[in-house]
């Protein structure tokens, strides 16, 4: 091996890295507020990005359509629930976030459809599509069985993938799409080539890491989501707002989400089901991060991109099985290391 | 989990259903889906709704058990049915590798430390050469006796039937036991099983097993009904749809296994042949409606089918009352009689900067009542955990018996005949009273888990059950013996705890906060016991924080305050002493 295959494996692994460092983090930030382990955090990235590339290409995206329609329902879901004590207000609010906003966002789509829009507007239109999903997402599926175990969340959080999987297929179709670079520009360092997306890549991740940081240290509702997450009912007694956090968590991980698929697209052909093994990797980061800690789940996820970078240029064959049997030492050690605590479960 | 009636009665039906006349073969196929499946959600109840360890990763047990056998009996050509014993065995490796690793998990960590060892496995078996890549292996030879193949799906049915439901039976059987009662204990925490005994890891261990064999049994079946095995069906999206019927049939129920297995595979099927008919030209909407039925089964009811469908059955009245003629041995007793049980010297506890207990001696001689008060947060229950080896001290050191036990874990303190109730009760309250209390019991038992799924353990579990009956009834809650432990009043709760601790056949019992909660009569009872108990030769700590009552039944108290010994005397000097009202009431009285 001479230095030259050395960078480029680093430059790779270390692209890769970054982006399974932001779906760590949002996977992180997910469990951490809600519970949820958040499987359908893939089909954030699989959305962003074929929305992106979709509308890029002058295609309708399915996916407005979906936004709408889970608006729907999670505007009769807060109907529903506050059936004995409606009042115009909330009526409004519920209306305006849950039908009027992605409706405007399908009429947008609706006009630029078909014009090959400015690449900012793309990605704007699709973040925000994937957004209005997620908030839903939560209102619709996790809302209502807040006060369940890690388990039955963990179940219905994979039904949801299954779900969002296959709406997926119907929206994309079994092709695999590629988008246009959200940067083009490109220069070269020594034998390396930095490409403007690659820089996009990084200077998001660590804006993204520095962002949650400031969130979580500095802000009224940075605090208020940590306290749910370490005490609901607490939390609801000072008077936060549980299923705010919750939705707040859901906004995140979800624009993280598309955000890394939109990133990525550019780079690599996804298809509809590729978001389960990114998610994945940003799994095996988070949890290596412990779940808890954002610049260690950071560290871990760029370890976790070397690593594959590496096995795929000795052993491609066994790129999968390397990636995920790091985990096996890493549980090892935490076993080893960890005491064993008492934990009062449900 | 009485009761083998409607088993058999199950039993016969299946054996009948292939005779129905113009029963569409097709569905015998689904019944031996449903029965494959029903195998591996089987384990999963043990492991995951009973054991609390949720595992996303069976489907590549399963895969071990298929391979073993494929491999075996294609390039070796070895009979099925020596494979059956191998193909178990290597599962069974496995689970105990993997497992060793994995049990030690806490909380999220488990679940998503099998789905990365899942996801491993299944790449693992696609790029094996030996195991064919991702074609896998065909042409593997069918079960056999004698000259008779089990080629159609309709004759190996009886095979996957019987296979589940004998591993229903084991796995009850296995559950009604002095072993499954720890196992049943696992899921709230290990703290008090582990003060009477029970070696928890291994506990854990041994359900991971269980459910990793009943996987590759499943596996085995599997290989030989389809004669082919690739490694498709045993990737992470089987694991999770496992662990997925597991939790619709009802996590906590062997037979909501079994039910969950069989809600899944006919929806599935049924969504795969009818829906395109609904929504022609769609690829995947069956994987859309399946999530979306998924999360609306769990919003609905999120504890599963079986448990639901229960409870319109009427409810049977309680349990048999064992027979309290049967005895148990008494615990080994060291010759001789020491006069001092207990002795604690210097006994300092830091927890970062916060000392909770500095410096503590006292000791408790035989045959003696002694009552530890203080203020809130003056170190009491920390004393009662370091005595347990539940904490262990910063540095002084505590004896039992003139032994040092500073490093003791809680399984050796028991041993050592010393037993103990909980601040904060702890008792499963899905188990009844009766259950609850034989766990005390659990180091005087000696029947092992294999023996138990055999019922070989009848006698001993019988002595037990008389004994834990025996100081339900002595503590006077024979009434409530078979009633849920979660159901009974937090007083009564305690004195459940004081039940189980004495199951243990202590010389010293330790008990926390034993009248909190109880009226004024069941106060003036509990007193009586403890006096009876110190009559007949043992020695009781109790901490407490109610004056009138520790006066009149206390020898001897020992009073901290800020986790420091302020005095110790009788009742008669504690109570004139001015460092203690001093501490109590914050001015000299």
């Amino acid at each position: 091996m001479n230095t030259t295959i050395l960078l480029f494996l680093l430059q790779d692994g270390i692209t890769n890295g970054a982006i399974y460092a932001l779906l760590g983090l949002a996977l992180v930030l997910v469990f951490a507020v809600t519970r949820v382990i958040l499987i359908p955090q893939g089909e954030f990235v699989t959305y962003g990005a074929l929305t992106y590339a979709s509308l890029a290409s002058g295609q309708m995206p399915g996916t407005a359509k979906l936004a709408l329609a889970m608006g729907i329902v999670a505007f009769v879901f807060d109907l529903f629930a506050a059936r004995k004590a409606l009042h115009g207000r909330l009526i409004l609010r519920t209306f305006l976030t849950n039908i009027v906003l992605p409706g405007i966002v399908l009429a947008a789509i609706l006009y630029f459809a078909g014009q090959k829009p400015p690449v900012a507007i793309s990605m704007a239109l699709s973040l925000v599509i994937v957004a209005l999903i997620g908030v839903s997402l939560y209102r619709i599926v996790f809302q209502p069985l807040a006060h369940t175990s890690v388990l039955v969340l963990l179940i219905a959080s994979v039904g949801v993938h299954l779900a969002l999987q296959g709406l997926g297929l119907l929206f994309f179709g079994a092709e695999g799409q590629r988008g246009p670079a959200v940067l083009s520009t490109a220069f070269t360092l020594g034998a390396l080539r930095f490409t403007g997306q690659s820089i996009t890549v990084y200077g998001i991740t660590i804006a993204f890491i520095v962002g949650l940081w400031l969130f979580f240290g500095f802000t009224r509702y940075g605090k208020a989501l940590r306290a749910t997450a370490v005490n609901r009912l607490g939390a609801r007694l000072a008077g936060i707002r549980t299923s705010l956090s919750g939705q707040i968590a859901f906004l995140l991980a979800s624009v993280i989400g598309a955000l890394s698929g939109i990133l990525i697209v550019p780079i690599t052909t996804l298809y509809y089901d590729s978001g389960f093994l990114i998610g994945l990797k940003g799994f095996v980061a988070a949890i290596i991060g412990g779940l808890v800690s954002y610049p260690l789940t950071a560290i871990a996820a760029l370890f976790v991109g070397i690593v594959e970078a590496f096995s795929s240029f000795y052993a491609s064959n066994y790129k999968e099985v390397i990636v995920f049997m790091l985990l096996i030492p890493v549980l090892l050690l935490r076993s080893l290391a960890a005491p064993a605590v008492e934990e009062e479960k449900d | 989990m009485n009761g083998r009636l409607p088993i058999l009665v199950f039993a016969l039906v299946m054996a009948a259903i292939p005779f129905i006349p113009g029963m569409p073969p097709f569905w015998i196929v689904l019944l031996d889906n449903i029965g494959l499946a029903a195998l591996v959600a089987m384990g999963l109840v043990l492991l995951t709704g009973v054991g609390g360890l949720t595992s996303f990763g069976q489907a590549a047990f399963v895969g071990f058990g298929a391979y073993t056998t494929a491999v075996l009996s294609t390039a070796y050509g070895l009979s099925p049915w020596l494979t059956l014993p191998l193909s178990l065995l290597v599962s069974g490796l496995f689970a105990v590798l993997l497992g060793l690793i994995t049990v030690r998990l806490s909380g999220h960590y488990l679940p998503l430390g099998t789905l990365a060892w899942g996801l491993g496995l299944f790449y693992l078996f696609s790029k094996l050469e030996f195991l064919g890549r991702n074609d896998g292996i065909s042409a593997i030879p069918p079960l056999s006796i004698g000259t008779f193949k089990m080629l159609s799906p309709g004759s190996i049915y009886y095979a996957i039937w019987v296979a589940v439901i004998v591993s229903a039976l084991l796995t009850m059987n296995l559950l009604d036991s002095r072993t499954g009662r720890a196992i049943r204990a696992l899921r709230r925490g290990h703290v008090a099983a582990e003060a009477f005994g029970v070696q928890t890891p291994r506990a854990k261990l041994l359900v991971f097993i269980h459910a990793a064999v009943l996987a590759g049994l499943s596996g085995w079946l599997y290989a030989h009904l389809q004669r082919a095995v690739n490694p498709t069906p045993f990737g992470a999206q089987a694991g999770i749809e496992y662990l997925f019927i597991a939790v619709v049939g009802g996590a906590g129920y062997v037979w909501g296994g079994v039910l969950g297995a069989a809600i899944v595979v006919i929806l599935k099927e049924v969504l795969q042949s009818y829906l395109p008919l609904i929504l022609p030209g769609s690829g995947q909407v069956e994987t859309i409606v399946f999530g979306i039925m998924l999360v609306a089964l769990l919003q609905l009811a999120p504890g599963g089918v079986w448990p639901w469908l229960m409870s319109f059955l009427p409810q049977k009245a309680g349990g048999r009352k064992p027979d309290t003629s049967l005895t148990l041995p008494a615990r080994f007793r060291a010759p001789g009689e020491a006069s001092v049980l207990l002795q604690v010297e210097k006994a300092r506890k830091q927890f970062g900067g916060v000392i909770a207990v500095n410096n503590v001696s006292f000791d408790v001689q035989a045959r003696e009542i002694v009552a530890l008060i203080g203020p809130n947060g003056a170190g009491k229950s920390t004393t009662f955990n370091l005595i347990t080896g539940v904490l262990s001290a910063t540095s002084g050191s505590i004896s039992v018996l003139g032994k040092k036990v500073d490093k003791a874990p809680p399984q050796e303190i028991v041993k050592l005949g010393i037993s103990r109730t909980f601040q904060h009760v702890k008792l499963v309250p899905d188990m009844t009273v009766l259950e609850n209390v034989a766990i005390g019991a659990h180091l005087r038992g000696h029947s092992g888990p294999i023996a138990s799924m055999l019922r070989l353990d009848r006698a001993d579990e019988a002595r037990l059950l008389a004994e834990a009956a025996r100081q339900i009834e002595r503590v006077g809650l024979g009434e409530q013996m078979h009633q849920l432990a979660g159901s009974l009043s937090l007083g009564q709760q305690r004195i459940v705890e004081i039940a189980r601790a004495l199951c243990v056949d202590p010389m010293l019992l330790l008990l926390d906060e034993p009248a909190a909660g109880l009226r004024h009569m069941e106060k003036q009872q509990l007193a009586k016991l403890l006096r009876d108990l110190r009559d007949g030769g043992m020695s009781v700590l109790l901490v407490e924080h109610d004056m009138g009552f520790v006066m009149n039944l206390a020898d001897r108290i020992v009073v901290l305050d800020f986790g420091t010994k302020i005095a110790e005397g009788t009742p008669a000097t504690i109570k004139t002493n001015p460092e203690v009202i001093k501490a109590y009431l914050g001015v000299a009285a």
